[in-house]
């Protein structure tokens, strides 16, 4: 039963099980469900783990139950656009009366040929989808018998449910906030028995004992601490503008957790040279060999940056363009140097558009794992980190 | 099983339920399987627990998880300690190994004589392998203990349901066997039926104030912990007895400090929402 809604799951990178199905086929047969309703919170909830795949299973849900065809899997840019309700025009009765009025079957054709038609996005007029318009489609719009498109919506069937996409914002491959990002960086740990004796070795205690022929004597051992050291190594450079805010999230998550035995960050411009930055401003450098000096191999190392450089700023020995000096080498014999240092080396990307192909972002690539800076793109990374090479 | 048995739990009174919480209860309580809750702090999670049970007339077992439980203290703990010192200084039969046996919380609701509600509470506060370490016993809903050479296992398996802050990850395979339920933030009217339920006798313009107020503040965005639930029913007890209005006046609100707890949000408030006395515009006449 309903076989192809999983594989619909599947393809919409919802991560089901067939034990999952089972339970879920198990729970259809005890009679659980009654309408589609029921239906649509019974499959989520044995389905789905994870709240930030609620959207992807809505998405899933509307496809397999259709109330609406796929083809109006509205774009991001089109729903952010359409929820804007600008330029809503003030008609009067008469104007609003004037409007012809269409039963639902005959909105809903019409509606469906109309988006086929339609190729960009539309404001204000009297024919497209879109906002603050007297067609009979869009949001914010004042036909009386219009039709609401991706806005929140009074009928509360499943159908319904799943395509107001309620859970959009708890998406993880979208990025989130600090807190979530701190969950990421808490998997990267290695633990030790480090510091003062204060758990009680009770296998050493009991052996301590009978050697002492009865008379109790307590044995003591060290506590497991994490033991991961962590470098950040932040872009500041001007691409990076736009994900400033970003870099800054995963910063705080980074720098608030209290958890690795040792957390240092620096900050360069497009590619480390010879010199890392302890303060955003990048006055006073600090030499990288001298660091390397302190920095012992283990510390593992996340780079963050857009990776986007003219080639020669990579490549060449004087690749540096806000230094006119002596350079030792160029931005891709630095990143070697490193990599040969420490044993853990991972890069994180914001910028996920078309630029990702960009010939600096390839090389750099093919030194460092590279991975989306999300929530995800974190997780990954720092699976990465703790495998052994 | 029938129609009869699905359908158990309908929320209590003393506790307001979505549809999608309810439909997900019984799904746990008809396939036997944990249910697992995650949401925000302060939305009722450990709630819902004292709310099945109570309005199923069961027994309520409490296992809270700290960052040091493991998950064998759950079944049982092996008194050695006691033991080495019996034997030392005389007390109990040491010979026997039962007398150190403790049975843990859930193997405390294992062996109740009737059906239980085990709850785990915050199972995400423990170490990352605590819930991997569960996985079996809450499968089969048994355990061994090798020292006496016994198993324990479930004559009624109890209602499981364990809670989570989400602040870590817990495995796929310990998910596998949960029912998940999200406890979203709930909506304006959900939200005054809960508030009723904890003050039946609140006035209706307080309520509509507060909760104006209240999802005013939800709204910043820059909180590094928005106000929930259960600051909202403190805060609103603190306006009933001190009889003001919930009402932000120059983005002032009585007593700011029950909503937000921390103080980077206070400042982050207080710079951006209330306003400076005007210092040239003669007197400020407000009635009360």
């Amino acid at each position: 039963m309903f076989t192809p809604f999983f594989f619909t799951l599947k393809a919409k990178k919802v991560p089901v099980s067939i034990t999952e199905w089972m339970i879920l086929m198990e729970a259809l047969e005890k009679g659980c469900v009654d309408n589609l309703n029921d239906f649509y919170y019974l499959a989520r909830a044995v389905l789905v783990k994870s709240e930030t795949h609620f959207d992807q299973y809505d998405i899933a849900f509307q496809e397999y139950f259709n109330g609406i065809a796929p083809t109006l899997e509205l774009t991001e840019e089109l729903l952010k656009w359409l929820t804007d309700p600008q330029n809503r025009p003030q008609l009067t009765p008469e104007e609003i009366a004037a409007l012809q009025k269409m039963d639902l079957e005959e909105l809903i054709r019409e509606y469906e040929k109309r988006l086929k038609e339609q190729k960009e996005r539309h404001d204000g007029g009297n024919r497209w989808i879109g906002t603050g318009g007297t067609s009979p489609f869009g949001h914010s719009g004042v036909n009386p018998a219009g039709m609401l498109v991706g806005g929140p919506g009074g009928m509360r069937s499943a159908v319904r449910i799943a395509e107001q996409r309620y859970f959009r914002n708890y998406r993880s491959d979208i990025t989130l906030d600090v807190r979530q990002l701190k969950v990421a960086l808490k998997q990267l740990r290695q633990l030790n028995r480090v510091g003062l004796e204060d758990e009680l070795d009770l296998d050493k205690t009991i052996d301590a004992t009978c050697k002492n022929a009865g008379e109790i004597e307590l044995k003591w051992k060290r506590p497991r601490k994490n033991s991961v050291k962590l470098l950040l190594l932040m872009d500041a450079g001007g691409s990076m503008e736009p994900f400033a805010d970003l870099c800054s999230r995963l910063f705080s998550a980074a720098n608030t957790l209290n958890h690795f035995k040792s957390f240092k960050y620096y900050y360069f411009h497009n590619c480390p040279y010879d010199v890392l930055y302890p303060d955003i401003q990048q006055r006073k450098g600090v030499s990288i060999e001298q660091l390397f000096k302190t920095l012992e191999p283990d510390y593992k190392v996340i780079f963050v940056g857009d990776a986007c450089m003219a080639q020669s700023e990579l490549l060449d020995r004087f690749g540096d363009i806000y230094f006119h000096g002596y350079q030792k080498m160029s931005g891709l014999e630095r990143l070697k140097h490193f990599k040969s240092h420490f044993s853990h080396v991972v890069w994180l990307n914001p910028e996920r558009s078309v630029l990702r192909s960009y010939p600096t972002v390839q090389a750099i690539k093919r030194l460092f794992p590279m991975y989306d800076l999300t929530v995800d793109g974190l997780n990954l990374a720092v699976k990465k980190l703790t495998t052994k090479r | 099983m029938d129609q009869k048995s699905f359908e158990q739990f309908k929320g209590s009174k003393d506790y307001v339920i979505s549809d999608a919480l309810k439909n997900a209860v019984n799904v746990s309580i008809v396939l036997q399987r944990p249910l697992l809750v995650r949401g925000e702090p302060g939305t009722g999670k450990t709630l819902l627990a004292h709310s099945i049970a109570s309005s199923l007339g069961k027994e309520l077992i409490r296992w809270n998880i700290k960052s040091t439980t493991k998950a064998q203290e759950g079944c049982y703990v092996y008194d050695t300690v006691q033991r080495l010192n019996d034997s030392r200084f005389g007390g109990k039969d040491v010979a026997d190994i039962k007398h150190y046996i403790k049975l843990g919380k859930m193997g405390q609701a294992f062996t109740a004589p009737s059906q239980v509600v085990l709850l785990i509470d915050e199972i995400d506060k423990a170490d990352l392998e605590f819930p991997n370490d569960l996985l079996n016993e809450l499968d089969e809903m048994s355990f061994y203990i090798p020292e006496t050479d016994e198993t324990i296992s479930a004559a009624v398996r109890p209602i499981v349901l364990i809670t989570s802050n989400n602040e870590k990850e817990l495995p796929d395979a310990f998910l596998r066997r949960c029912i998940f339920h999200y406890i979203d933030f709930p909506e304006p009217e959900l939200m005054e039926d809960i508030v009723r339920v904890h003050f039946p006798n609140i006035k209706n313009s307080l309520l509509k104030d507060a909760l104006e107020s209240f999802y005013t503040l939800r709204k910043i965005d820059d909180f590094r912990k928005k106000p929930s639930t259960s600051e909202l029913i403190d805060w609103i007890q603190a306006l009933m007895a001190s009889g003001m209005d919930g009402k932000i006046k120059d983005g002032e609100i009585p007593f700011l400090g029950t909503l937000v707890k921390k103080e980077a949000d206070l400042d982050y408030y207080v710079s951006h929402n209330v306003k400076k006395k005007p210092a040239t515009r003669g007197y400020n006449v407000s009635g009360n």
